[in-house]
């Protein structure tokens, strides 16, 4: 007899454990405001200001920059993702200046891993947000940072 | 009143008024034949938009909504794409049944179309043993799943098509005695009859408790026999990769794809004929009055609202449940769905000699 | 790589399992000896996502090697990065201020949560319950988001950094962190009741893949996995390090040793981390989050090792300098491979769908066992 009711019990058990799994899906299933998914090209979530996107210059309205090529981003970086080339400015008075030529930037090698911001001793790189970087060709993920005609700030050193 | 029946009895007084007999068989097998093709395109369709819906609301998703109004004609661009897909065949296969299992299974799933009532006298063919034959066909689907599992040569195939076949089999066992104990009552294999039966109640509120453990059993079992979670262990995407459709791809595999669904809806139509009175309206012993508003309710609407009850409940149990083990499968059915499903048959035939059901 | 074969000499079926397979969650390649459905043999092949992070790590600097640490266990990406840390801070006899200790162990412990919730749901999806992922995730993206706004990145963060932390915590780090422990705590009862609880799940996993105590120990299996046997093996209790010295947390142990009980003690162990974020998230301490450091780092001589406990198990870090600027040789005990290891045992004669729990339970992450 202890094998019957043994045996109900059982039954019992399980069936009751599957009804309450399926009464919390049913009111999933009936609680249309639960849904926390977003629809993304019309909904574009706002990246937290810290998010790591890529890596761009800051340039300001006379297209000016802070980067004087010290190249301190170009050795932290783990990847070889920076490739600073350097050219020297005449000065007026006729000495020699260093001064970056191109600053490139390959998009398709970097890991986000902020070691270059952290070196940089003059803040002229940071992190910017976007995060959509797809691009029909692959040479368009190589980027030069440096916007032409742009020349570095005056009193950065 | 809008009714089905008198629409097609007076098509088929039109019909026979220009043309003889035989033109007139001919012609209406013709539009049978193209009505059967129609329903199953268009159930394979709602229902897969139905379950992706119903999954994605579980799931705390949206789900489809960016082809037409909430996303309604994905799965037509769904079938497109899969009609237009290369029907890539593996080398090594057994070429014929390779391309003869997914034929079998969809025509298995059309054949099982010809007895249910649609609505008040909507029926594609009146055969006085329907629940039999709905029976008998629908075992013919392991066939060309296990079909499909050897000749695509493939190790989870073979996997899956074996427990397809083990788990077919052995569900049939308490599917059939769920349907018999709806039989003793009735005593009657034919669907009309047996929804005539159920003129002033439905079989679930007269037949007692013997009648909702049959239902339960026979929800479970069909869940079973459809290959549907958790008893989709002849798929078992996380275990088989995809068991007998592994190989398929394309139109092939949609085929597949329908026939489960379609299977789906069968088995759900004989449920809600067996249990809730197939296209009966909801009716209260002889209160004539309340009976006669329910009946104003078309009788076709009464149908598919308990199929898609029924396909409700039973898409619920896939998005909700795990999968259970194959050895734990069969000791389901054997040690407890069985015993159960027999010894509710004896208290049925029991209500059913002395007349204790209403 | 060896030969694929059909059949054994036996006749026995030889099913490849992987490298791609739903439930090996990666490039794992396991050769499984099948008679039947009964699990025979079974023989990982690894190595199909083997990157020679540590042989990369050799031309690395200190401060450059640690971003490449969070590719290996990527679900614990925050702990592999705190291993590293240590070791090269032993080395460096550097101080690390408090706050830097308490703010690592925080994002350690929020880590760990999110890895063992993608685990749950994964190991539900893997059992064939699919809904159970999403609802995980609902509870993981309010961490990934907190990652993102303190760590600037959502799963591969390189936030710790020798000497403390990269950056300080975000102003609305504590009351988000807060927010989150609320919503957990309402919604692990709903874990319990979809999962746990239920009878088809109970079945799949109570008595499958049973590893015995001595097994673990002699397998050298760590982490969740070992404390399920009964194994007491958690780096925060018995080597505590960082701020894990001052806070009060129970270790979690079960002693049935099936798929089950490294089941509960995951879940377990998610109550436990909110347990110590509760402690701490009130208690940061004010003051430095980065120790100052030279800015070329050299190890003396000598060789250094630390472990610690990450969400799978022990995590080994081991420095050999030879003085330079960059490690001579860097090795990494990692959890998942030892873990892999105990597979075969556990697995055999059971049935091909208890591989999906065992190895479910085992929660393998490929790039941890290949590097």
């Amino acid at each position: 007899m202890s094998f019957l009711s043994n045996y109900i019990k059982e039954v019992y058990g399980a069936v009751s454990s599957l009804l309450i799994g399926m009464k919390r899906t049913g009111y999933y299933l009936t609680h249309n405001k639960e849904v926390i998914t977003e629809e993304y090209p019309e909904f574009r979530a706002k990246m937290a200001d810290r998010f790591r996107g890529e890596v761009v210059m800051t340039h300001d309205a006379q297209n000016e920059h802070a980067c004087t090529g010290c190249s301190a981003c170009e050795l932290a970086c783990p990847n070889g993702t920076i490739k600073i080339l350097n050219k020297f400015d005449i000065t007026p008075e006729g000495k020699k200046k260093k001064a970056i030529d191109s600053f490139v930037y390959h998009l398709e090698l970097c890991t986000m891993c902020n070691l270059c911001i952290v070196a940089c001793p003059t803040d002229a790189i940071k992190m910017s947000q976007n995060f959509e970087h797809s691009v029909y060709d692959r040479r368009l993920l190589t980027k030069q940072l440096n916007f032409p005609g742009s020349k570095l700030r005056e009193g950065v050193e | 009143m809008f009714s089905i029946e008198n629409i097609l009895n007076s098509f088929h007084k039109w019909l026979g008024s220009m043309l003889n007999q035989t033109n007139v068989m001919l012609i209406e097998m013709a539009l049978i034949a193209f009505f059967a093709i129609t329903l199953f395109a268009i159930l394979g369709l709602v229902l897969v938009y139905l379950e992706r819906k119903v999954s994605a609301f579980i799931q705390i998703r949206k789900g489809p909504n960016r082809v037409g109004p909430f996303g309604i004609f994905q799965t037509t661009a769904d079938t497109l794409k899969l009609i237009v897909k290369e029907s890539f065949m593996p080398d090594k296969v057994d070429k014929f049944l390779y391309q003869l299992a997914p034929f079998i299974v969809m025509i298995t799933a059309m054949l099982l179309l010809a007895p249910i009532p649609f609505a008040r006298g909507v029926q594609i063919w009146n055969i006085n043993i329907g629940v039999f034959y709905v029976t008998a066909v629908s075992s013919l689907s392991v066939i060309g799943i296990l079909m499909a599992g050897w000749a695509s040569s493939n190790k989870y195939s073979l996997l899956g098509a074996m427990r397809s076949g083990a788990q077919i089999v052995s569900y049939e066992l308490s599917a059939g005695m769920a349907i018999l104990s709806i039989i003793v009552l009735t005593g009657s294999l034919n669907l009309q009859d047996i929804i005539a039966s159920q003129e002033n109640g439905w079989w679930i509120f007269k037949g007692h408790i013997p009648a909702l453990v049959a239902f339960v059993i026979y929800i479970i079992a069909v869940t079973a026999e459809t290959n549907r979670a958790p008893f989709d262990l002849a798929e078992a995407e996380s275990e088989l990769t995809g068991g007998f459709h592994t190989e398929y791809a394309g139109m092939r595999f949609a085929l597949f794809f329908l026939a489960e669904y379609i299977n789906i809806f069968i088995v759900c139509a004989i449920g809600a004929t067996l249990f809730f009175g197939g296209w009966m309206p909801f009716h209260i012993g002889n209160w004539q009055a309340f009976n006669h508003v329910m009946d104003f309710i078309p009788s076709s609407i009464w149908f598919f609202g308990k199929t898609f009850f029924l396909i409700l409940l039973i898409m619920w149990f896939r998005w909700t449940f795990p999968r259970l083990r194959v050895d734990q499968l069969l000791n389901l059915e054997w040690k407890y769905l069985l015993p159960i499903s027999m010894l509710n048959l004896l208290v049925m035939t029991l209500i059913a000699i002395k007349g204790w059901h209403f | 790589m060896r030969n694929v074969v059909e059949t054994t000499p036996e006749g026995n079926m030889v099913l490849n399992v992987g490298p791609q397979h739903p439930s090996t969650h990666g490039v794992l390649h396991l050769f499984i000896t099948v008679n039947g459905e009964t699990i025979l043999n079974l023989d990982p092949n690894i190595g199909y996502i083997h990157r020679s992070i540590e042989k990369m790590c050799e031309s690395l600097s200190y401060r450059q090697f640690i971003y490449s640490t969070s590719r290996m266990d990527y679900l614990s990406a925050h702990m592999n990065n705190h291993g590293c840390a240590l070791t090269v801070e032993k080395g460096l006899q550097v101080e690390v201020p408090v706050r830097a200790e308490v703010i690592r162990v925080i994002i350690s412990e929020l880590t760990r949560l999110a890895s063992h919730q993608l685990w749950w749901g994964s190991l539900a999806m893997d059992l064939g319950a699919l809904s159970p992922f999403f609802y995980a995730f609902r509870e993981r993206e309010m961490i990934t988001d907190i990652m993102e706004e303190t760590c600037g990145a959502r799963l591969t963060m390189n936030y710790i950094v020798p000497g403390g932390v990269m950056a300080d915590i975000h102003p609305d780090f504590q009351r988000k962190v807060k927010e989150f422990i609320v919503q957990f705590k309402s919604k692990i009862g709903e874990y319990h009741e979809l999962v746990t609880n239920n009878v088809i799940f109970q079945n799949r996993t109570k008595g499958i893949g049973i590893l015995s105590k001595e097994d673990a120990i002699s397998y050298g299996c760590t982490g969740p996995t070992a404390r399920g046997s009964g194994l007491s093996c958690d780096m925060r209790k018995i080597y505590p390090y960082s701020a894990y010295k001052n806070i009060q947390f129970n270790e979690i142990l079960e002693t049935e040793g099936d798929s089950f009980a490294r089941y509960m003690v995951r879940m377990r162990e998610m109550e436990e981390s909110v347990n110590i974020i509760e402690q701490l998230i009130d208690n940061i301490p004010e003051g430095e989050f980065l120790a100052k450091t030279k800015a070329v780092l050299k190890l003396p001589k000598g060789e250094f090792y630390t472990r610690l406990e990450t969400a799978r198990g022990e995590l080994g870090v081991y420095i050999v300098s030879e003085g330079g600027t960059t490690p001579y040789r860097i090795k990494f005990r990692s959890p998942g491979f030892s873990n892999l290891s105990a597979l075969n045992h556990m697995i055999k004669g059971h049935k091909i769908g208890d591989l999906v729990s065992v190895m479910g339970t085992l929660d393998l992450v490929i790039p941890d066992i290949d590097r």
